[in-house]
């Protein structure tokens, strides 16, 4: 087996990039090991020249608000790609956790006439919301480790099961209305407030500004990067520094490995995927609170795809044992960056779905080029 | 005195199939017993039941004459009897330290309550590891994808020797390595019997066989087909009792 191996690696450093000059050196590593980064930077000077509208504080912010969703749901992913496996189902979880979260505030509230204390009714529907998460990837990882269903497959039925609940609980295709609006004043609030001469306020607009002057004062750190960051932070923390992590990258390096050496790998494997679930879940929630409403997932959003497009795009390996947290929130800003800019230089928003082929299509030719980078 | 790790009229069948026939054997501390047979002999059988992945269906195991349940993997780790398989079950994705406490990581809190693994200290607990045992390896912190088949079978074997293993199983530890690789790893094999511990190789290699091995134990279609010491046999004589030319006759006396 290892003659094969090292057959197989010969051949592909054959074909390489990584065999020939500017690759061996160690700006030409640099280069290959941080190509996302570097791509980024790129993108951002491109896009500063081309138009006006992108280098500035408030599209920047924009651009971080707005992937919110995206960064969570990307981490999500990437616990499970680095086992080796894949969950499809993560999009339409994030939909369900935002419908039953409204679902929930939206009765209980009733419009304000049902007495009961809003900041309840918010934890109620909060309570329900991610307490609901869980089960999807409670259901994945049973049906994976005790029933040897692929994850494609596993997560796939969750994927259409999660979507008819969703449905269901939305009537259709509609939007839930009907919680309390206090909730966007948490999703949309921004840490600091500074009008120029006359006021600094935290976490509140200051009360003589008007929602449509808004735009007038200085708005800085949206209280959604506190989320992402907090997310991004203990995810990473997990996957760096402790045996959870440790044992997550054996599984995905070799189940073999990780079996023999006494890993619970199956108890393992079920915890990721419903970590994996449950912080699609607050990402579905926390998109109530950014819009005020339960939005379902449309079909043809694809949020599971583009997870996995930021994990891949970020250096991870859909053959398991690799990736890093650090990339994959590169790979959501090269996502988030593309659309913007596109955007805002006014090109057809078609050309972004050409731009995600092409980017994927790079990170894993460098992927297998270097297979020893990350 | 009683032997170390003794298997006493082990049988285990598959269906129809007798994989091993009432086979008995010892192994003492600081001897290597070689386990050699031809394909589906049943030495690979045999080794499973000692190190957990199979039950036998009769037969007893004694660890320093007392009488030892192995039901899994873990059970056998945990009376000292770790098995190195021809795949070695390494994570390639990580380094030495990470593979060399896998499963059993060293944590430390910080801020009083939170676990995180110890990379400073498995990192010098490895290399002291890999220094008792005489092997070099460049960088801890390489990923074993890119070690030598030689140091990758090093790293197995200090993985189970950190873990104070007391019998030491190794299948096919030679196979798929260069000449002088294969000559480092049975050095190593000679330097863990002098520190004491119990070895048991399946090998193909009749020049391993006869250059490591105090004692050879030939396995053929189940049965123990003879047993013989090292310095009282030939291989040619080792190779008829392989292939069932000596056995036959030896039997019916």
């Amino acid at each position: 087996m290892a003659v094969e191996r090292t057959l197989k690696d010969a051949r592909f450093k054959y074909i390489s990039p990584g065999s020939g000059g500017f690759f061996q050196t160690s700006l030409g590593r640099f280069s290959a090991r941080n190509w996302a980064l570097l791509f980024l930077i790129l993108m951002i000077v491109v896009f500063s020249i081309g138009s006006s509208g992108f280098f500035d504080i408030v599209n920047f912010q924009n651009i971080i608000h707005l992937s919110t969703g995206a960064f969570l749901l990307a981490a999500a992913e990437l616990l499970v790609v680095i086992t080796g496996g894949i969950d499809l189902s993560i999009g339409y979880v994030y939909g369900l956790s935002s419908v039953l979260g409204a679902k929930v505030m939206q009765i209980l509230y009733a419009g304000g006439a049902a007495g009961m204390p809003v900041w309840q009714v918010i934890a109620l529907g909060c309570l329900a919301a991610l307490s609901v998460s869980i089960l999807p990837g409670l259901a994945n990882g049973v049906l994976i480790t005790h029933f040897k269903v692929p994850p494609f497959i596993a997560t796939m039925g969750m994927w259409g099961i999660c979507n008819g609940i969703t449905l269901f609980l939305a009537d259709g295709f509609m939007p839930v209305m009907g919680a309390p609006s206090e909730i966007n004043a948490i999703g949309n609030s921004y840490f600091l407030y500074i009008d120029p001469s006359k006021s600094i306020s935290f976490f509140t607009k200051p009360s003589y500004i008007t929602q449509a002057d808004i735009r007038s004062i200085l708005r800085l750190v949206p209280n959604s990067l506190f989320l992402s960051l907090a997310v991004l932070l203990v995810l990473g923390f997990v996957l760096g520094r402790t045996r959870f992590g440790k044992h997550t990258y054996a599984i995905g390096g070799s189940m073999d490995a990780a079996v023999r050496s006494g890993i619970d790998v199956k108890r393992h494997l079920i915890m990721i995927y419903v970590i994996a679930s449950f912080v699609s879940g607050v990402a579905g929630l926390f998109n109530l609170f950014q819009t005020g409403i339960g939005n379902y997932t449309p079909s043809g959003a694809n949020y599971e795809l583009m997870a996995v497009a930021a994990v891949v795009i970020g250096g991870a390996s859909l053959t398991g044992g690799k990736g890093r947290i650090l990339g994959t929130a590169v790979g959501v800003l090269v996502l988030a960056v593309l659309e913007n800019g596109l955007q805002i230089i006014g090109v057809s928003a078609f050309y972004r779905y050409i731009g995600v082929g092409v980017l994927l299509t790079i990170a894993v030719i460098i992927d297998r080029a270097f297979p020893d980078l990350f | 005195m009683a032997h170390l790790l003794e298997a006493k009229n082990i049988t285990k069948r598959f269906g129809g199939l007798t994989a091993v026939d009432n086979v008995s054997f010892h192994v003492d501390a600081g001897e290597v017993v070689a386990l050699v047979g031809d394909n589906g002999a049943g030495k690979s059988t045999l080794i499973k039941i000692i190190s957990g992945v199979h039950k036998p269906d009769e037969g007893e195991i004694f660890l320093n004459g007392q009488k030892i349940h192995i039901d899994s993997p873990i059970d056998a780790i945990s009376h000292g009897i770790e098995t190195i398989y021809q795949d070695l079950a390494l994570a390639e994705n990580m380094d030495v330290p990470s593979n060399i406490f896998l499963g059993r990581e060293r944590t430390k809190k910080v801020l009083g309550c939170i676990n995180v693994v110890d990379y400073e200290h498995m990192s010098s607990e490895s290399r002291k590891v890999l220094d008792r045992l005489d092997i070099r390896i460049p960088s801890l912190k390489a990923n074993i994808r890119n070690l030598s088949g030689g140091q990758r079978q090093a790293v197995a074997i200090s993985r189970s020797i950190y873990w104070n293993a007391k019998v030491l199983i190794m299948d096919e530890p030679t196979a798929a390595l260069g000449i002088s690789e294969q000559k480092k790893v049975l050095e190593l094999v000679s330097s863990l019997k002098k520190q004491g511990i119990a070895i048991i190789i399946i090998s193909h290699q009749m020049y391993d066989v006869f250059s490591v091995a105090d004692r050879i134990i030939v396995m053929r279609r189940g049965i123990k087909a003879g047993e013989r010491l090292v310095k009282d046999t030939t291989s040619e004589e080792v190779v008829s009792l392989i292939v069932g030319a000596e056995s036959v006759e030896k039997r019916s006396q």
